[in-house]
């Protein structure tokens, strides 16, 4: 614990381009000069300041690998909320915007940690865990990995298509898609809450000591690792992130 | 020198100006109440729950929860200022003062390690647990406290950013050296202070 640990700066960067993910989804894509790299599963803060010198900040996930050049940030726009409608609506390629990171080192995952994961995500709380889908594929880890993703219908399934696309050419990657609002006609999966049987029927056995990463809304995360405890994994390898409106505006 | 960072088109949503002030720098108003940990949530029942004080002191005490009941208690209202940026404002809590747990204690510790179930764990001066700055609270706007934000009972330390506020909280260890917990291992700020917006090491 020696040493004073540098103090993480705030840096200007720059946004390069927008990706549309589903209506209310976008995707960021930032250039941040002098950027060090991150973990898969870090966030950023960004730091948004009016012309009388009014300031707020905010946390959003890193949805790009370790080892992609450029930062991404997936942000779902909440419809009373103060920064991210202007980030997804206003801010456009060329525009700047202050940012200091990465942050957090627990919920995180680097390839020579191993497998097998498993990653439960709702909604939005797919962000940091795509990072860690990014950044296994890109270094070639041969860390399986198993993803369950509650969405509330189909064309909210962020990254879907990167996804699909992913699981095709990929073996060692389970995805598990379950919508519990509506469904397209002819949908095969679960159309249900993330229950005991859906972890039961997908996830790796307790026995296979998965890291298990849990993203999403606050009831999902409550029930998904408490399930999990009581299915047996080890308490100390679930870890947990919270996601989406915090009840106040966001 | 350079020019000031301008957001292009943000406004921005200003509170009134009486909560604004109580806002610190880079935090936003919420109404509801976020949950945040790190883990799955320990549920441990009443009768295997105790709260021990143990490290620098000549005789570990140790409550059950029965015991802890029958303590004076007492019911604060106070404004939390979480590190990921919202701030909620007269929370009412009910529990026990720090300084009534340590009353008569004698101790060279100028430190303590809040630890808790689930293994997390949080660092303090004691002069900041001490003097009517924190307290074991149990009751949440008069309910007992929920599982999700820390229940049975968890720290409460409203002057530092609310990971100090340990959930879950077993005991704390007097110690005579500072011992980084859970977070301030993990980059986050030692100390904490939300009005020096000292959110991570280094800060």
């Amino acid at each position: 614990m020696a040493g004073i640990p540098a103090r993480l700066e705030w840096r200007r960067a720059s946004v390069l381009r927008h990706i549309d993910e589903t209506p209310r989804v976008k995707s960021l894509v930032l250039d941040v000069p002098g950027w060090a790299g991150h973990r898969a599963g870090q966030h950023l803060d960004v730091r948004i300041t009016a012309e009388d010198g009014y300031q707020t900040e905010r946390s959003y996930s890193i949805s790009s690998a370790p080892a992609e050049p450029q930062v991404t940030l997936t942000i779902e726009r909440l419809g009373d909320g103060e920064v991210s409608p202007y980030l997804t609506d206003v801010l456009h390629p060329g525009d700047e915007l202050e940012v200091r990171g990465p942050i957090g080192g627990w919920f995180t995952w680097r390839p020579e940690e191993g497998g097998p994961l498993l990653l439960v995500a709702g909604g939005s709380g797919i962000a940091p865990l795509m990072a860690m889908i990014r950044q296994r594929a890109a270094v070639r880890s041969p860390a399986p990995v198993c993803l369950l993703y509650s969405s509330r219908t189909y064309n909210e399934i962020i990254f879907r298509e990167e996804l699909d696309r992913s699981v095709a050419a990929d073996e060692d990657l389970m995805v598990t898609y379950t919508l519990t609002h509506s469904q397209p006609p002819g949908w095969q999966g679960y159309i249900r809450r993330i229950d005991r049987a859906m972890l039961e029927a997908v996830a790796w056995a307790p026995e296979e000591h998965p890291m298990i990463f849990v993203c999403g809304p606050t009831p999902l995360v409550e029930s998904v690792a408490t399930l999990c405890v009581g299915l047996g994994y080890s308490p100390e390898r679930i870890k947990t992130e919270r996601f989406g409106p915090t009840g106040g505006d966001i | 020198m350079s020019t000031p960072f301008v957001s292009r088109g943000f406004r921005g949503r200003r509170q009134r100006s009486d909560a604004a002030q109580r806002l610190p720098p880079g935090q936003y108003l919420v109404n509801g109440f976020p949950v945040l940990s790190a883990g799955p949530t320990p549920h441990t029942a009443l009768e295997h729950w105790d709260f021990t004080i143990i490290g620098e002191i000549d005789e570990p005490r140790r409550w059950t929860w029965d015991d802890f009941q029958q303590l004076p208690r007492e019911t604060v209202t106070k404004d939390i200022h979480c590190v990921t940026k919202w701030s909620k404002l007269d929370t009412m809590w009910t529990g026990v003062s720090l300084d009534t747990l340590l009353q008569g204690v004698t101790s060279s510790a100028h430190y303590i390690l809040a630890f808790c179930d689930g293994d997390y764990t949080t660092n303090l001066p004691l002069a900041d647990v001490t003097g009517g700055k924190a307290w074991i609270a149990y009751e949440y706007g008069g309910a007992p406290l929920a599982p999700e934000h820390g229940g049975p009972a968890r720290l409460l330390v409203p002057h530092l950013y609310f990971w100090k506020s340990a959930k879950w909280v077993r005991g704390i260890q007097l110690l005579a050296e500072d011992e980084p917990g859970f977070w301030e291992s993990l980059g986050y700020n030692n100390y904490g202070d939300p009005w020096k917006e000292e959110r991570y090491a280094g800060d």
